[in-house]
């Protein structure tokens, strides 16, 4: 039998769309990859075991690190954690399976408007009840905007992934004469795992890159500082202050620490990856 | 003969429309009824309604009464979750749990349910459901495995197994092969077959064959109504309504 024709309109038109798609996915990939390779170079000089344990010197004096600023974002963004992960996850199990009145749409469109709030606002929302009434700036304030950041994410992202448990599921277990709560914690939350898991990473790499909440919450801090009622380092904080200051040496310091929050976040979804590796196979 | 569940003026509603009107039948002990109808004649809203599942949907109610051993499970003060425990259900999909193993997935209504029982005890319940849905030889030696490295009809036999292993009375089955090859279905039929000697069986079926080799008794319904109920054989070849003959000839469904 004879090859049909490959050159009609419709293979044509065809060929088209493939090659437009494939454009625009390699632009996107040489775009990453240009921002991704700009950030390294610029920063890989300054990045040194100092680097990581040292604190920040003073303007002048060489040398120093963001050693307060990793570990102040590892606390603030933990505390965070703690707060948003219980409350999102609930919210969205909530959503799924109980909520079917007013009240839930309600809590649905909050959440939506939530996640569409500027982080500016929010850091000013912490700055209000938190920081201005106890008179000082606190990691836990920048924690406070943080969670609030962080729950329209988890939110969303536990919904559908319970939603895309399939609701024969959940009555398969109802069938066994297993009541509603057991079925939920015990048969769909286990098969939703990997979705709620990618959502809580993707909420803590999201807030890990975030700064303008910061500013008047967590303050930032030259010291060694694990108490979060205290003014506290942050390390995109700190990547800000470097970054806008006038001193050559800050510049290199904050491409340095922009390398290191970008290792950090990607750090978390490998290792969230390596995580979700399904347990059976 | 006795009968294990009888339905009495059941209704069934979705928000305002209704699904099933005013049914009333009864469904003997030891013996296999199937439930046959076109799509969406309230077949599978029947059994749902027979262990209270129907009631699960968001807007779902029945009203009426259904009896387990002359007792109404709709009765105020009746928790659906025992009533459950004694009515089991397999549906049309297979469902086995994506996170447990083939072993937890039989043990699934025990563990759920928090009871505590030894590890020897849970092994007998296991090989004993799974040696009952006729699947124990094809899986003893991977009781480890997750429950959905089986096939298609494996797993509906390890659903058929699970649902088993709570120790049901009665066994309510959704169209339980319409997912299945042929020979599945043949497995999950023999399976039947073997079963009624210690339970109830109501079989919803598309598969009017399957109901005249299956059943010993059948219910035809359309729309929301129950049309015939009687002998498979008095169903199959000597329907009393225009409507029944119509069905199983094939001039509509």
């Amino acid at each position: 039998m004879r090859e049909p024709k490959r050159t009609t309109p419709r293979h044509l038109r065809s060929a088209a769309g493939i090659l437009v798609s494939a454009f625009c996915a390699g632009g996107v990939a040489v775009i990453l990859l240009l921002i991704l390779g700009y950030v390294v170079r610029e920063g890989i000089g300054a990045i040194s075991f100092d680097f990581v344990t040292q604190l920040p010197h003073p303007v002048g004096v060489p040398g120093g690190g963001v050693s307060n600023g990793i570990v102040g974002s590892g606390i603030i963004v933990g505390i965070a954690a703690l707060m948003a992960i219980p409350i999102g996850a609930l919210t969205g199990i909530y959503l799924t399976y109980f909520g079917r009145g007013t009240f839930a749409a309600i809590v649905r469109f909050l959440s939506d408007v939530l996640s569409g709030i500027p982080s500016i606002a929010i850091g000013l929302f912490a700055y209000t009840v938190l920081v201005a009434p106890l008179q000082h700036f606190s990691g836990f304030s920048a924690s406070f905007a943080f969670a609030i950041l962080m729950l329209p994410v988890i939110i969303t992202t536990t919904e559908s992934a319970i939603k895309g448990v399939s609701r024969e599921l959940y009555e398969a277990a109802l069938a066994l004469g297993v009541s509603r709560h057991q079925a939920i914690m015990r048969v769909i939350l286990p098969s939703a795992r990997s979705g709620i898991i990618t959502g809580i990473v993707l909420a803590i790499a999201r807030v890990t890159g975030e700064t303008a909440p910061l500013l008047f919450t967590a303050f930032g801090s030259q010291f060694w500082e694990l108490n979060p009622n205290n003014p506290m380092a942050e390390l995109s904080l700190q990547v800000f202050t470097y970054a806008i200051s006038p001193y050559k040496s800050w510049h290199e310091q904050a491409w340095g620490g922009a390398l290191i929050l970008i290792l950090i976040v990607f750090a978390m979804n490998l290792g969230a990856r390596i995580i979700l590796k399904p347990k059976f196979r | 003969m006795a009968d294990k569940l009888v339905v009495r003026h059941l209704s069934a509603y979705f928000h305002a429309v209704r699904a099933l009107k005013d049914i009333s039948l009864s469904f003997p002990e030891n013996h296999v009824t199937a439930i046959i109808g076109p799509s969406g004649c309230g077949k599978s809203t029947l059994v749902r309604c027979l262990n209270r599942m129907h009631e699960v949907v968001a807007g779902a109610r029945a009203e009426g009464e259904v009896l387990l051993d002359g007792e109404d499970i709709y009765a105020p003060g009746v928790d659906p979750v025992q009533i459950r425990r004694r009515i089991g259900m397999v549906f049309q999909k297979p469902t086995p749990f994506p996170a447990m193993s083939i072993e937890d997935n039989v043990a699934a209504g025990l563990s759920l349910n928090g009871l505590r029982i030894s590890r020897a005890e849970r092994d007998r319940i296991v090989e004993k459901s799974l040696r009952q849905a006729a699947l124990w030889d094809e899986v003893k030696d991977r009781l480890r495995r997750p429950g959905a490295s089986l096939s298609g009809g494996q797993q509906q036999r390890l659903c058929v197994a699970r649902a088993l292993a709570v120790e049901p009375e009665v066994l309510l089955m959704d169209e339980p092969c319409s997912a299945l090859d042929p020979i599945s279905t043949a497995r999950i039929e023999e399976l039947l077959l073997e079963l009624k000697s210690s339970y109830t069986i109501v079989i919803v079926t598309h598969n009017m064959q399957q109901a005249a080799r299956t059943a010993d008794l059948t219910a035809f319904m359309y729309q929301g109504d129950l049309i015939e109920f009687g002998e498979t054989r008095q169903i199959f070849t000597n329907p009393e309504r225009r409507e029944t003959e119509d069905y199983i000839t094939g001039r509509f469904g």
